[in-house]
């Protein structure tokens, strides 16, 4: 089991050399001079080439790209061009905000769609099936953005129940060390604050929500389908035989073969979210990698969208790997090869 | 005599209702199974013998399933009429089930041992360690090596004939055994493993003292393991007696097609070479109340459309249902 792990992580770095390789040559390779970008329309010739020696870019491309392999190598992205800041102090400002949210989605989408998932293999063509196949095609076809302003308007503005958006209420001052905040005002709660925990935790229902409601429809249907398929092999009907109660059949035997495929969808989704929650984070001022990504490739940021880039395919791969030792553990089959 | 039945069925009718019309799967079903016998149900596929197996243990899907009638008595009880709480408790204690495929009946994900102990922990509310060390108990006595170490095994690194052997200890989990039913337990086994897996059923059917109701197409494995046996076609009973009986003297136009289209020392009726029975099995959903084998029967003519026949006993146990039983026995005779 070990073996395989290494083996895996060994197998990661040539997977992170070529998306740092590809990243690098995309950018540089696209049109646009970013010096001309930073400097404006009007900016003379002997400036612009000021900048661009600054920035290395009148450097060969062999030679940019070795230089910055060894930044990378240092997890130094070089310094945003719009804000002046070391990209990655940027990214570790905001980044953690954005696995919370997609760990939270994902959470709330994963529990309650294995949960409908096997209600309605269970129970198929009956009203709960329907209904909840139903319910799940809204939520694969529903714009994140109008769920999500609905939501605002029905129970933050209507029913004043939550936060219309921000981490934390923000008259709780604390200093951030992760910038996890679950994480981080963790440790309030037995000093005597625990109403930093809950903050932070009740600003993180509705958008979790909002962002868990299509992965959430997603891996119902999967699970259902997984699900109706397991129900019909023979070594359900060997346990059926054997007078185990319908209960243990389903979530015990049935169950564990059936989420084979199921987190496989999960860990896809996981990804997803951690690049592609920009409506989300636009809607709920919430301060994620999203919208920082998304500005910053409007301002032809280069050494932060490269930065960005490269960070959330490490995270897309190192899931991808748990996803795969997750795999392992259920299914024996896997573990031997 | 009537004291040692273990279970009887008595009129069964189960229907299928499908989209394109209501099949009926077996009907009029009677049959009984006597302590430490071993009864064989003997027909082609589709035949309604594994409809009949589940409908003893009740595990016919429903729907699209239905018991339309009868009763099924098992130690004096009728199965049809339980709750299902009380069903389930009779399951893997006193009528067991062992499949046709060993390569898929056993959960991949779950350790052999594991499988075998919850049996246990449902049935004999045992802890998991003791409900383990009895699961190595029961793979020895079905003859598994290394029991310990097969116990912590998962099923895809057992060969056929051992995951078989690990069903029939399955099914042997309990401590009042009464019912194995082996759904065509040998047909995906090689031939040598076929003997070793039949001989272990037989043995340990006389060890636990329990019934066998083996389900089979295989007339070989008839011969040598059943005590009685019913020939069923597309869901009727067409023929039943004692091995010997329907061996010796087989009388139902069908048994005789049959037993004639098995490569054998012994042909009946002057059959020289291997005869097939022209035709095909008909469609269960189209077929109408007469004798079902009509179309492929040389003696069928309308009279057999029109009813089912009634018994016709020969012997002590060996009856037929066959509207022209006396003129087949004539040619045989000749």
């Amino acid at each position: 089991m070990l073996k395989y792990i290494l083996k895996r992580l060994a197998l990661l770095l040539p997977t992170l050399f070529g998306v740092v390789t590809l990243v690098f040559f995309m950018i540089a390779l696209a049109p646009g001079d970013p010096a001309r970008v930073m400097l404006g329309e009007r900016a003379s010739k002997e400036k612009i080439e000021r900048l661009r020696a600054d920035l290395g870019l009148d450097k060969p491309m062999s030679e940019q790209y070795t230089l910055y392999l060894k930044r990378v190598v240092h997890l130094d992205f070089g310094k945003s061009i719009k804000s002046g800041q070391p990209v990655m102090s940027e990214i570790r400002e905001r980044f953690p905000a954005t696995v919370e949210l997609a760990f939270c989605a994902m959470i709330f989408a994963t529990l309650l769609g294995v949960w409908i998932g096997v209600l309605s293999a269970t129970r198929k063509n009956s009203w709960v099936d329907l209904t909840s196949m139903v319910g799940a095609l809204f939520g694969v076809s529903m714009p994140v953005f109008w769920l999500a302003l609905v939501m605002i308007m029905i129970f933050s503005v209507g029913l004043n129940m939550f936060p219309t958006g921000g981490r934390i209420n923000i008259r709780y001052y604390f200093t951030p060390e992760t910038n996890f905040y679950l994480i981080d005002t963790f440790k309030y709660l037995f000093r005597g604050k625990p109403e930093y925990f809950l903050s932070a935790l009740h600003h993180l229902v509705l958008p979790s929500i909002a962002l868990g409601t299509i992965p959430l429809a997603i891996i119902a249907r999967t699970t259902r389908s997984s699900m109706l398929e397991v129900l019909t092999q023979d070594y359900i009907k060997t346990v059926r035989s054997s007078g185990i109660k319908e209960g243990r059949v389903i979530y015990r035997y049935a169950l564990r073969n059936a989420l084979l495929p199921v987190i496989t969808v999960i860990g896809l989704q996981f990804g997803l979210l951690l690049s592609g929650a920009i409506l989300t984070e636009t809607i709920f001022a919430w301060p994620g990698i999203g919208k920082w990504l998304y500005q910053a490739i409007s301002a032809r940021d280069y050494p932060a969208v490269q930065g960005g880039i490269i960070i959330i395919s490490t995270c897309f791969v190192l899931i991808n790997l748990v996803v795969d030792i997750l795999y392992s553990v259920i299914n024996p089959k896997v573990r031997l090869q | 005599m009537e004291n040692n039945i273990l279970l009887s069925m008595e009129g069964i009718n189960v229907h299928f209702h499908t989209r394109r019309g209501i099949v009926k799967a077996v009907r009029d079903l009677d049959l009984q199974i006597r302590e430490g016998e071993t009864l064989a149900l003997v027909g082609e596929s589709g035949c309604g013998k594994s409809v009949t197996a589940h409908t003893i243990n009740r595990l016919i899907p429903m729907p699209p399933g239905v018991i339309e009638s009868g009763k099924v008595v098992f130690r004096g009880e009728d199965i049809l009429k339980m709750s299902e709480k009380e069903i389930q408790a009779l399951r893997g204690t006193q009528i067991s089930m062992i499949f046709q495929e060993p390569m898929t009946s056993l959960n991949p994900v779950f350790k052999v041992g594991d499988q075998l102990a919850d049996v246990f922990m449902t049935h004999q509310g045992m802890k998991k360690k003791e409900a383990f060390a009895k699961a190595v108990e029961l793979l020895d006595m079905v003859k598994i090596p290394v029991p310990e170490e097969r116990a912590h095994s998962y099923p895809h690194q057992l060969s056929g004939g051992m995951r078989q052997r690990a069903m029939i200890a399955m099914a042997l989990a309990s401590p009042n055994p009464g019912l194995m039913i082996a759904d065509e337990p040998t047909t995906a086994l090689d031939v040598t493993i076929q003997a070793q897996i039949l001989d272990l059923l037989t043995d340990l059917k006389d060890r636990v003292n329990m019934s066998l109701l083996l389900i089979t197409h295989d007339m070989g494995v008839v011969a040598e393991t059943a005590d009685r046996v019913i020939v069923m076609y597309a869901g009727r009973k067409v023929e039943e007696g004692s091995v010997y009986q329907i061996f010796e003297d087989p009388s139902h136009p069908y048994t005789l097609g049959l037993l004639n289209s098995l490569p054998s020392n012994r042909k009946y009726q002057g059959a020289t070479r291997l005869e097939a029975i022209h035709g095909n099995v008909p469609d269960l959903l189209t077929l109408g109340d007469g004798c079902p084998f009509r179309n492929r029967c040389e003696y069928g003519d309308e009279s057999c459309d029109r009813s089912f026949p009634g018994a016709t006993v020969k012997d002590e146990g060996h009856s037929l249902w066959c509207h022209y039983a006396d003129r087949v026995k004539k040619d045989k005779d000749k």
